[in-house]
């Protein structure tokens, strides 16, 4: 199994400043299959990002996911989470960022802080319909601009509304 | 009257797009002032696809993906479904799995120089490119049983042994290619024409290639020295040998240049992984159903394009709750814009193959 | 045309002079897809020379092209295009959906993908496979030749109502 190479001492160094920096605002931490991952508070996403990235050297963002829970979440839970993919480039130092938003809910866009997310959330926009405030452009990137729903969310099914042509 | 700006369509068909992609250009006579790429003229849903196959049943559809480079798709695919899982890939498979992958960047890059010099106008190119081309894919398909999408790297390991006919297929392989690589470099690399069409066009630097998220040759042509295989190798990378290639200037004759030069370190990386094969299984033993418990799991590989990976969810079933894809092609697309401003309208045909597309990853 | 009726012996060796050079001197419209697309390249390559049979010229302008080679998966989205392509072909032409995904939609029954781009064409010849070899490909343009060989372009000239000489 490809192992993460990165030290458990840097993780740990990470995992302690972030506690340090936001402390209840980091609803969760788990390292599992030597992924280092955390929950962060919707409102602190942006500072969270900043930080990473200026003071923990996290200065690359290797992907942007959105997920749609609706078959896992319970009851009065939070529909979709958003997942930030960083790393300390060159290296092996990788972690995931994660928030949890309610139906409707929208989150702050993380391109003033990574350029390179700009497509990316215009994907997840297109996808699972989530928004992110403060996207230069946000609109849908694959599907048509008339098209009607949003793909990956779980109640959506995978032939589509109509009957196709 | 004085017109100044003209807004131009380029596709989704057109023969230099490598697919139907749509640019949207601005232009100011002929300099471009603005490109917005459109996109999902072949989006498919295979991330949703993915959530209604099973983990096994899902790889072939990586195939599908960037289909100049399928073999490398798989391997992302199972890298990430293996490290979910907690699956043991012995290390014969290892090494196999190293060869096919380099053979199919070989692949690619042919490919690429052969698209690349046709846009430009060197036709002949394209020719040798693809007969080049075509000594791999015999390779494939006496291996695998299939030219283009080869679906040849499975959970678990690869799908065959390597017999001694494809073994001497390989080592034909290794002396037939730089052959042809040569044949093709006498052609372009200081053909005086070729120069002034890529020599200082199309530039990006280093530190905006970074904050655009660029990887891939298209990175390292700008002197950024990254390459996954060696900054976090996966698959047994970290026992072979080999140069990273680096540009300077960022422009398209670098990215030319790196590109060929990597064919020739993917050679290398050949030779030593068939001279060196270690004995033993070539597949994990995997169940019947793979299940696997509710984990995250994320996975890169440096495939021929740039930085290729994946994100699963699992959730206790056969089938994933969630794939995403990180697809290079549809990052590095987005500097497109910041390499066309300012240069002539018929640059931008050179400068987007110099950027190395394929709209089936692209566009998922 | 019935075998039955009655067909000046003239015009039947019209037919077969011009179907002769239309079948020899088929020009593709250059636009690949997907995969498949590759696979349509490599049949234009020096190895399996597309050229032997007349077919190596590649327009990229409909107007130009006589063979749609749908080369490729057709979304929804590229559906409109695929047709307004089709329709801006002149008279007489011909379409071979290549590969599965032309055929029925392929490996992607999505709410993106057309199941078939018979739905929106009309086609002369399926080439199955994902992608088909070249091998598979010349098979499929062989059989489009002898159909056109069969075909009564004359017609036309006697009877301008009926569309299309297949």
């Amino acid at each position: 199994m490809p192992e993460d190479l990165a030290s458990r001492r840097e993780l740990k160094a990470v995992q302690e400043a972030m506690a340090a920096r936001f402390g209840p605002a980091v609803i969760e931490t788990a390292f599992k299959l030597g992924e280092l991952t955390f929950k962060i508070a919707k409102d602190e996403l942006r500072p969270a990002l900043e930080f990473l990235k200026s003071r923990l050297g996290l200065d690359t963002l290797d992907d942007i996911i959105g997920l749609d829970n609706s078959r896992s979440v319970p009851a009065g839970g939070k529909r979709f989470s958003v997942l930030y993919q960083l790393r300390r480039a060159p290296g092996p130092l990788r972690l995931r960022l994660a928030v949890d938003l309610a139906e409707d809910e929208t989150v702050a866009s993380a391109v003033p802080v990574f350029t390179s997310a700009d497509w990316g959330e215009r994907e997840i926009y297109d996808m699972l319909g989530i928004r992110f405030d403060g996207h230069p452009g946000l609109r849908r990137i694959y599907l048509s601009e008339d098209f009607a729903g949003h793909p990956l969310r779980k109640d959506f099914p995978l032939a589509g509304d109509d009957d196709g042509v | 009257m004085a017109f100044k700006e003209i807004e131009l369509n380029m596709g989704p068909q057109h023969p230099s797009t490598h697919g139907v992609l749509r640019l949207k250009l601005a232009v100011d006579n002929e300099v471009v002032l603005r490109i917005e790429p459109v996109l999902g003229y072949l989006h498919r849903g295979m991330e949703k696809l993915w959530e209604n196959l099973s983990y096994v049943q899902g790889v072939p559809l990586t195939d599908r993906l960037d289909y100049l480079a399928s073999l490398s798709n798989n391997l992302a695919f199972v890298l990430t479904v293996e490290k979910l899982a907690g699956l043991e890939v012995p290390k014969r498979a290892h090494y196999i799995r190293v060869i096919l992958a380099e053979l199919q960047r070989l692949a690619s890059h042919l490919a690429w120089v052969g698209f690349m010099a046709n846009d430009i106008g060197a036709v002949s190119v394209l020719l040798y490119g693809f007969e080049a081309r075509e000594t791999i894919m015999d390779i494939f398909e006496e291996y695998a049983g299939g030219r283009l999408t080869v679906h040849g790297i499975r959970v678990g390991g690869v799908v065959e042994d390597l017999d001694d006919k494809v073994i001497g297929m390989i080592r034909g392989a290794l002396v037939e290619i730089p052959k042809r690589v040569r044949d093709i470099q006498l052609l372009l690399s200081e053909n005086r024409i070729w120069k002034q069409r890529t020599a200082g066009i199309g530039v990006i630097s280093a530190a905006q290639a970074l904050e655009y998220g660029l990887t891939g040759p298209a990175l390292r042509a700008t002197g950024v020295r990254r390459d996954l295989r060696r900054d976090i190798p996966y698959s047994s990378y970290e026992d072979f040998d080999f140069d990273i290639p680096l540009g300077t200037r960022g422009d398209i004759y670098d990215r030319y240049q790196v590109r060929i030069e990597e064919i020739f370190q993917s050679l290398r990386i050949i030779d030593q992984a068939v001279d060196n094969l270690p004995p033993g299984e070539i597949r994990a033993r995997v169940p019947r159903v793979l299940k696997i418990p509710p984990a995250e799991a994320f996975q890169t590989i440096e495939a021929p394009k740039g930085e290729l990976g994946f994100f699963m969810k699992s959730n206790g079933t056969d089938k994933p709750e969630r794939v995403k894809m990180k697809a290079p092609s549809f990052i590095n697309l987005q500097s497109l814009e910041l390499m066309c401003k300012g240069n002539l309208f018929s640059d931008v045909v050179g400068i987007l193959g110099s950027l190395d597309i394929v709209l089936g990853e692209v566009d998922k | 045309m019935s075998s039955g009726e009655k067909y000046p012996f003239v015009l039947t060796r019209l037919d077969t002079a011009i179907t002769w050079a239309q079948k020899n001197s088929l020009w593709p419209l250059g636009s690949g897809l997907a995969c498949c697309a590759i696979e349509m390249i490599a049949t234009a390559a020096a190895r399996f020379d597309i050229a032997r049979f007349g077919m190596e010229l590649f327009r990229a302008s409909p107007r130009q092209a006589d063979l749609f080679i749908v080369a490729g998966t057709v979304t929804h989205k590229m559906a409109p295009i695929v047709r307004r392509l089709y329709e801006q072909m002149a008279d007489p032409k011909w379409v071979v959906a290549m590969g599965n995904c032309a055929i029925d939609g392929g490996p992607f029954p999505t709410y993106a993908v057309l199941q078939g781009v018979d739905k929106i064409i009309p086609v002369d010849v399926h080439v199955a496979g994902c992608p088909p070899t070249p091998q598979g490909l010349l098979h499929g343009l062989l059989t489009l030749q002898e159909q056109i060989a069969r075909s009564h372009p004359t017609q036309e000239i006697l009877k301008p109502d009926a569309r299309g000489s297949r």
